[in-house]
């Protein structure tokens, strides 16, 4: 039987991830070194895992209301006014979702009528295009620059800009750029969304990763907090990825309609993760502050690596990714990234992955230890030096 | 704080050429630095974690709260570095609470390690008492668990 057409067509026409088929290459190698992960390498720090077997023993087995437990939305309000400077109320501003994904999709299914449009910069993560799409919504693309640092522009987000746009989708610091915003570019951004009366879906998921003067949210703007919804979780800061966390603030009419889906959908978030997350907020900053300071020499380290290999890479800002251009190599992102693997054992992502203008770039996770970071960025180097030694005829 | 302490603190076993990476220095600068922190008295030396219950002549270890009087003077000094100074003391501290000194030692046997105690400790002028307690099984060493060593996380090669 032809089952393909009963696949609806908005599902059939979605790109394939271009993460996916480069996953199931490298996952069959031995001996790679990758710096494809998208996820920390450190485990949850033990002290959350044991907080969540200890609420498994108490029995925490049953669901939680919808919006989430209300000590854990709690916790998230106190967290979130202290390090982010906007306060919203537990009981009706505050909603815990399955992962930032899932607050993502909650969102623009709560907020997109068919054909509505949603700005969003790229390269950006992989699922924003795909969201929009199946929300029934039209993703326009606002690119970001290399020699900008990746920094999101108002300029070019007013040009992008089209009648029908709703909301704006934005992610700093951006996986995969690491690109962050500094307050003065986020105000015109900020008074732009007031102007063309956009809601700003804002996922600041990498925020704790910020290694130079610190994260600030568009939704400490003017006129802003009625109109972001702010997305966060767990997965990064506290590596709690596998638990997959995440929660949503914004004004409570918005969350009211977030919710709605998703107590038709996801019902709630798992408890024990709901529990374990409770305790990452009490007692998790240590742990969150020591990671970051690894990040940030890994960081230091992979840049200036890639630099001296040729490969000219800004300094990300945040997250745990640089994402240097290849052009030098005069290759092509993924000839680039399949000849790498093929030849030192090295996975990259190719930038064309996390969209067009993530062309000529590959993406470089540092989320790795040391040892295989410095390993990792020796091969890269001869790699890049055979290449440069063999210029190849493009065909 | 001395790059290189904070390496060491951290525990990440890197060898000097990797050190060097990292923080982004010489690898001659980064023996100056270990060479000032041996000289500071902060660096004291290499020693491997290891696991000896896994190897047949196991080490017997155990803990001895020992009470000692103090001296005018020196106050617990002296007679804790002289108690330090035996090969048989792996570590010793001065201790707040109901005892003084706590001493780590370790010794071939069970006998050796008791004949320790009760010949030489005891007897020692200005101690007072000893308290021993042999090690019947260890779980953590020096940051390593013993038994369930960390497995290496599991995580997708590739992953957005």
């Amino acid at each position: 039987m032809d089952t393909h057409r009963f696949i609806a067509r908005h599902v059939v026409d979605l790109p394939k991830s271009g993460i996916r088929d480069f996953f199931e290459i490298v996952a069959k190698m031995k001996d790679v070194i990758s710096l494809g992960i998208g996820e920390p390498d450190f485990d949850t720090p033990w002290h959350i895992r044991e907080a969540a077997i200890y609420a498994l023993e108490r029995g925490k087995t049953h669901y939680t209301s919808n919006l989430g437990l209300l000590e854990l939305r709690k916790a998230i309000g106190r967290y979130v006014e202290k390090h982010y400077a906007v306060a919203y109320r537990p009981e009706d501003e505050v909603i815990v979702t399955v992962g930032v994904s899932e607050a993502i999709d909650l969102a623009l299914r709560a907020l997109l009528n068919p054909g509505d449009k949603v700005l969003y910069h790229q390269p950006c993560y992989v699922s924003y295009h795909p969201g929009v799409t199946l929300a029934h919504g039209v993703a326009v693309p606002v690119p970001t620059r290399a020699d900008d640092g990746f920094a999101l522009n108002v300029e070019d987000i007013a040009k992008a800009w089209q009648p029908g746009c709703k909301l704006l989708l934005m992610n700093l610091p951006c996986n995969p750029t690491g690109g962050t915003c500094d307050p003065e570019r986020l105000g015109k951004i900020a008074r732009f969304t007031v102007e063309k009366d956009l809601i700003v879906l804002s996922d600041e998921i990498y925020s704790e990763l910020v290694y130079e003067g610190g994260h600030v949210s568009i939704a400490t703007f003017p006129g802003m907090r009625e109109r972001t919804i702010f997305l966060h979780g767990f997965s990064k800061a506290f590596a709690m990825t596998g638990f997959r966390i995440g929660y949503a603030c914004g004004p409570a009419e918005l969350v009211e309609a977030m919710m709605k889906v998703h107590q038709y959908s996801m019902l709630c978030a798992p408890i024990l993760a709901q529990e374990a997350a409770i305790e990452a907020l009490t007692r998790g900053e240590d742990s969150v502050a020591a990671m970051r300071e690894q990040y940030h020499r890994r960081r230091d380290l992979v840049v200036r690596r890639l630099n001296e290999a040729g490969l000219k890479c800004n300094v990300p800002g945040g997250a745990f990714y640089a994402f240097p251009s290849i052009a030098a190599t005069g290759l092509g992102e993924r000839d680039f990234a399949y000849g790498l693997l093929e030849a030192e054992r090295v996975a990259v992502v190719p930038g064309s992955a996390f969209g067009e203008n993530g062309r000529g770039f590959v993406r470089a996770s540092f989320a790795t230890g040391y040892p295989q970071l410095i390993e990792a960025c020796d091969r890269i180097e001869r790699y890049v030096q055979k290449l440069a030694a063999a210029p190849r005829v493009k065909g | 704080m001395n790059p290189v302490l904070k390496l060491l603190v951290e525990g990440g076993n890197l060898t000097t050429a990797q050190m060097a990476q990292v923080a982004g220095l010489p690898e001659a600068e980064i023996n100056r630095h270990l060479e000032q922190l041996k000289k500071d008295r902060i660096f004291l030396g290499w020693r491997p974690v290891l696991d000896l219950s896994r190897e047949a002549a196991a080490a017997v270890r155990a803990v001895i709260e020992v009470k000692i009087t103090p001296e005018r003077g020196g106050g617990f000094n002296r007679l804790a570095d002289r108690i330090s100074r035996f090969d048989e003391v792996e570590s010793c501290y001065l201790m707040s609470g109901a005892y003084d000194l706590l001493i780590f030692v370790q010794g071939p046997s069970l006998q050796r390690v008791a004949s320790f105690v009760s010949e030489r400790l005891s007897t020692l002028e200005g101690v007072l008492s000893t308290s021993t307690h042999f090690m019947l099984r260890s779980y953590k060493e020096g940051g390593y668990l013993i038994e369930s060593a960390a497995e290496p996380a599991d995580r997708l090669k590739v992953s957005p």
